[in-house]
């Protein structure tokens, strides 16, 4: 049952092939028994799922179940749910229940999900490769000695151990498409703007965005239904009609043009990974789309540009857990500066200070100029880059990493080499562009992924390209070894 | 050596918005402690900040009303700083990018004379909550209803050159925005606070080293402050020191303010431009909008004070400094037809009572109709202006309606012309010395001495005769006398 997608789940539901409870039970069973292995879930919320799933087959049973009736999610631990546990990773809120659901978790449940519990992350989605995370590092499915890529590894890792169907997650700088191809699922990062952050915890305002992660691009399209569309909750939320992403899935890509950028092609791309890129976009070609190579000149100047904007905002993001409504406090305060300082010093780890750190110095008094508002400078030229090469190229791929998944330990004294690990994700959080990644082979036994950049709201076109790829391609649907 | 004071003004302005800048929170004052903070205002993890259109609305109709250019696209900005009534950590504020730009004010001196004082720009910002230190045993207590309440913040140039100009100045914003509609002006509730900018120059030097004193909510401590800070400013001069640049706080309870904190330890506040929040855009239109629905403004009704009701220039000022003054006074002009009456009962009787009970005229217990109703009785000559004191105190306590207290006090003035004439005649006939003296007396020495008789006869009466019938009935049979 667990080897089936969302899609083949959501209509066995409905063909009453199984009951919604029967689907929970399995996958939580399986997660009881098998996620010891991975620890990609924080916290399992057996009792609530169950209920949920006996609530989805009476609604099913009528005859007018929504979209996603009974089929079991999990959500990343960064989305706010009513009453259960939100730690974004972190021990600053490993006791923070809120009183308030985020609007994709609120949109998934009007569809009908059952959520079997929140997965693991980077405290507060700053890492890539989930071992910053409070509850534990995550383990990669497919190379236990690896990582499973971050911030959203815990999501990435139970999709790929087919411990949940889908999940969602978070991307600010690959969140979403670096610990996808790592874990050799599909991931997708939609447009700045497309899904609400209400309820999201914020890490960089102006780059955060949530999406979906599941095994292809059918079953991402049943969840960005449900999770897209405007929020007057969220200011910087688009009110823009959502598509029926799953209804342009089977569109002819022939006579597409599909932008190469021969940045993303240069030294440091594992060679392997280069072949394997090239091998799918030759598959694209083989469908009729055509391959141009393009040039987005300033893409080297995104990762230290994303390192000054991401830090900056997340520096006045974090204030707020300062240990007086909620959250971690220091124990016997002597004042409120040692109460203030005890608490944030203890309740946050190394790479969320770090970051703090430099985002507080890039913005202060005499250095704004030189880091924030130059970062600013080159984010527009970013942005420009694609702008402009979207006025030849329909949608641009290649890589989403350079490497593999790497060892435990490998990066974690080198915080620029991990930094270097969204070298070619960031640049579309800087832009607010959509992108994702899809399993488009194997490197030293570990998957590796495709990216796709499409244009602002090309969601649809995205996962009609993934789509047409996942029909002649099966990286999608291999399993980990030792996965039955 | 004459010295010369430089003054500008941060005047934070709340907004009569019902609910807060970013949230959909009550504003409500004086709720119980917490109850109307939301998710948002708590700042809650994965909350979001939606603009309130109102305080848009309310932060543009400010700026029509002193003639301002509008920021036709302003921004928010992120000002960091810790603190536990700021929950967020940072308090979103318009740094660059002000929602009112440039406009003018003009204020009343003494002399009579009219000074413009230059706005330099306003914008919006949200309030941040209170920290309360009693009661809680050596620990502080949180209240984070004011968290999020709009304000803007109207910076002057420095324009003000004395404690009394600043103060006009002050007023003069305070009915502006009070009239517009804005603010409700409740002054001791917080809603309109100042932050003064003091520096002293020799005439024609440049200017001098400021200090900014913060924690002004009245109009008297704001007077007080600045005489004081001018005084230490010159003082410290003369004896040979510097002024040093630094924010003071003022202790409204001592009368005293201290040194806060140097311009070198001054906060970094890591301003930068708020992501959650969109610029605002208002076109011409929306403005134009605002500008048509404009009320009379305080300057305005003055000069129809003036012109239409035939009052002074500094009755009409007095009333129109008030904006529920001015609409009170109103009232009572209209309903008993004589507005200088009206005006002398407002700015005289009415307003000695207000000052002395400490009592705003919005919560007065004499309303207007009714101060109208006992000023008609002084019109018809029911009763004497000193019987309508009495009357108005006994309106103040509770007493009632006018007419009724006249009638239960047995307060008519008497000017049946047949009584008047008997107690006159009674007086004249007792006074023999007086009348002969009376008639030996000068001519022009003769009007000082009819007050010994009115005197009698008012006693006579109980008080109750008309004196200015009185008046005339004496003149007339002391006349025939001669």
């Amino acid at each position: 049952m667990h080897n089936l997608t969302l899609a083949e789940l959501s209509a066995g539901l409905i063909a009453g092939k199984f009951s919604s409870v029967e689907v929970t039970q399995h996958f939580l069973a399986r997660i009881q028994r098998l996620d010891g292995n991975y620890n990609s879930f924080i916290t399992i919320t057996e009792e609530r799922a169950l209920a949920q799933a006996a609530a989805a087959d009476k609604l099913l049973a009528a005859g007018n179940a929504p979209a996603l009736c009974g089929v079991p999610i999990a959500h990343k631990d960064i989305f706010c749910t009513d009453g259960v546990r939100t730690s974004c990773g972190s021990k600053m809120l490993d006791n923070f229940v809120p009183p308030y659901n985020a609007t994709v978790v609120e949109n998934l449940a009007a569809a009908g999900v059952v959520v079997l519990g929140k997965t693991n992350m980077d405290e507060f989605a700053m890492g890539s490769s989930n071992e910053t995370s409070y509850y534990g590092p995550v383990k990669n499915p497919w190379n236990t000695d690896c990582v499973p890529g971050g911030s959203s590894g815990g999501s990435a890792a139970a999709v790929a151990a087919r411990l949940t169907p889908a999940a969602t997650a978070t991307d600010t700088g690959g969140s979403i498409r670096q610990p996808a191809a790592l874990c050799g699922i599909s991931g997708l990062k939609p447009t700045y703007g497309r899904v609400s952050r209400w309820g999201m915890i914020a890490f960089a305002s102006s780059l955060d965005q949530g999406g979906p992660m599941a095994r292809s691009a059918e079953d991402l399209a049943l969840m960005l239904n449900q999770m897209a569309g405007f929020d007057r909750r969220d200011s910087t939320s688009i009110e823009q009609e959502v598509p029926d992403y799953c209804a342009g899935l089977q569109q002819d890509i022939a006579g597409m043009t599909i932008g190469v950028p021969a940045e993303y092609f240069g030294e440091g791309l594992n060679p392997a990974i280069e072949q394997a890129t090239r091998d799918a976009l030759a598959e694209l070609e083989k469908q009729g789309a055509k391959l141009k190579t393009i040039s987005l000149p300033h893409s080297h100047l995104s990762v230290p540009a994303y390192y000054v904007i991401a830090p900056a905002e997340a520096s006045a993001n974090l204030s707020r857990f300062d240990g007086s409504r909620y959250g971690y406090r220091c124990e016997n305060p002597v004042d409120l500066r040692d109460m203030y300082m005890r608490s944030r010093s203890e309740g946050f780890g190394e790479e969320v200070k770090r970051r703090i750190l430099i985002g507080a110095y890039c913005l202060s008094a005499g250095y704004y100029d030189a880091y924030y508002n130059k970062a600013m400078q080159v984010r527009r030229l970013i942005k420009e880059d694609f702008v402009s090469a979207f006025k030849d190229v329909d949608m641009i791929a290649g890589p989403t990493c350079a490497n593999p998944a790497f060892a435990f330990g490998a990066k974690s004294d080198d915080p620029v080499a991990m930094y270097l690990e969204d070298i070619y994700t960031i640049a579309t959080n800087l832009a607010g562009l959509p992108g994702m990644s899809l399993p488009c082979g194997l490197v030293d036994d570990k998957p590796v992924g495709l990216q796709l950049i499409g244009n602002y709201f090309d969601e649809g076109g995205m996962l009609n390209v993934a789509h047409r790829y996942q029909q002649v391609s099966d990286w999608h649907s291999r399993c980990a070894p030792g996965i039955d | 050596m004459t010295w010369e004071t430089v003054i500008g003004l941060e005047v934070h302005t709340q907004l009569a918005t019902k609910t807060k800048i970013f949230s959909g929170a009550s504003t409500e004052f004086g709720a119980a402690p917490n109850t109307q903070a939301c998710a948002i205002d708590l700042a809650m993890p994965g909350t979001l900040p939606v603009l309130n259109a109102e305080a848009v609305r309310m932060a543009v109709m400010f700026g029509v009303a002193i003639d301002a250019e509008i920021g036709l696209i302003s921004s928010f900005d992120r000002k960091n700083y810790f603190y536990p009534d700021l929950p967020k950590g940072y308090q979103t504020t318009q740094l660059d990018r002000p929602i009112v730009l440039a406009g003018t004010v003009d204020i009343q001196l003494g002399d009579g004379s009219t000074k413009t004082v230059r706005i330099h720009h306003a914008h919006l910002e949200e309030d941040a909550g209170k920290s309360l230190h009693e009661d809680f045993h050596g620990m502080s207590g949180i209240d984070l209803n004011r968290a999020g309440t709009p304000l803007i913040e109207i910076v002057s140039e420095p324009d003000m050159n004395s404690p009394e100009e600043a103060v006009a100045f002050a007023k003069k914003l305070h009915a502006l925005v009070v009239s517009i509609g804005i603010c409700d002006g409740e002054m001791a509730q917080g809603s309109m606070r100042f932050d003064v900018n003091v520096s002293v120059r020799k005439k024609g030097e440049e200017l001098g080293t400021r200090t900014e004193t913060k924690n002004l909510n009245s109009f008297r401590f704001m007077e007080r402050a600045i005489v004081q800070e001018v005084e230490r400013q010159i003082d410290l001069i003369e004896d040979g020191g510097k002024v040093k640049q630094e924010t003071r706080l003022y202790d409204g309870d001592t009368h005293t303010a201290r040194s806060m904190r140097s311009k070198e330890e001054a906060n970094d506040y890591r301003y930068f431009p708020c992501p959650d929040l969109l610029p605002v855009e208002v076109d011409q239109a929306y403005v134009d909008a605002v500008r048509a629905t404009l009320p009379e403004l305080p300057e305005a009704r003055r000069a129809r004070f003036v012109d239409s009701f035939g009052l002074s220039a500094y009755d009409a000022s007095v009333l129109c400094d008030e904006p529920s003054t001015a609409a009170y006074f109103e009232t009572v002009a209209s309903h008993c037809g004589d507005a200088k009456l009206a005006a002398n009962w407002v700015t005289g009787e009415l307003a000695a009572r207000l000052n002395s009970e400490e009592q705003l005229i919005q919560h007065c217990p004499v309303s207007a109709e009714q101060l109208a109703a006992l000023i008609a009785r002084i019109i018809d000559k029911t009763i004497s202006n000193k019987m309508a004191r009495e009357v108005f105190t006994a309106m103040w306590g509770g007493e009632g309606e006018p007419d009724a207290i006249i009638e239960a006090r047995g307060l008519k003035q008497v000017s049946d012309s047949g009584a008047i004439e008997g107690m006159v005649d009674t007086v004249i006939a007792n006074s023999t010395k007086q009348v002969d003296n009376y008639r030996n007396a000068d001519e022009a020495k003769r009007p000082k001495m009819l007050g010994y008789f009115v005197g009698q006869i008012m006693k006579a009466s109980k008080g109750q005769a008309n004196p200015q019938q009185v008046n005339e009935v004496l003149l007339k049979k002391l006349e025939a006398l001669l």
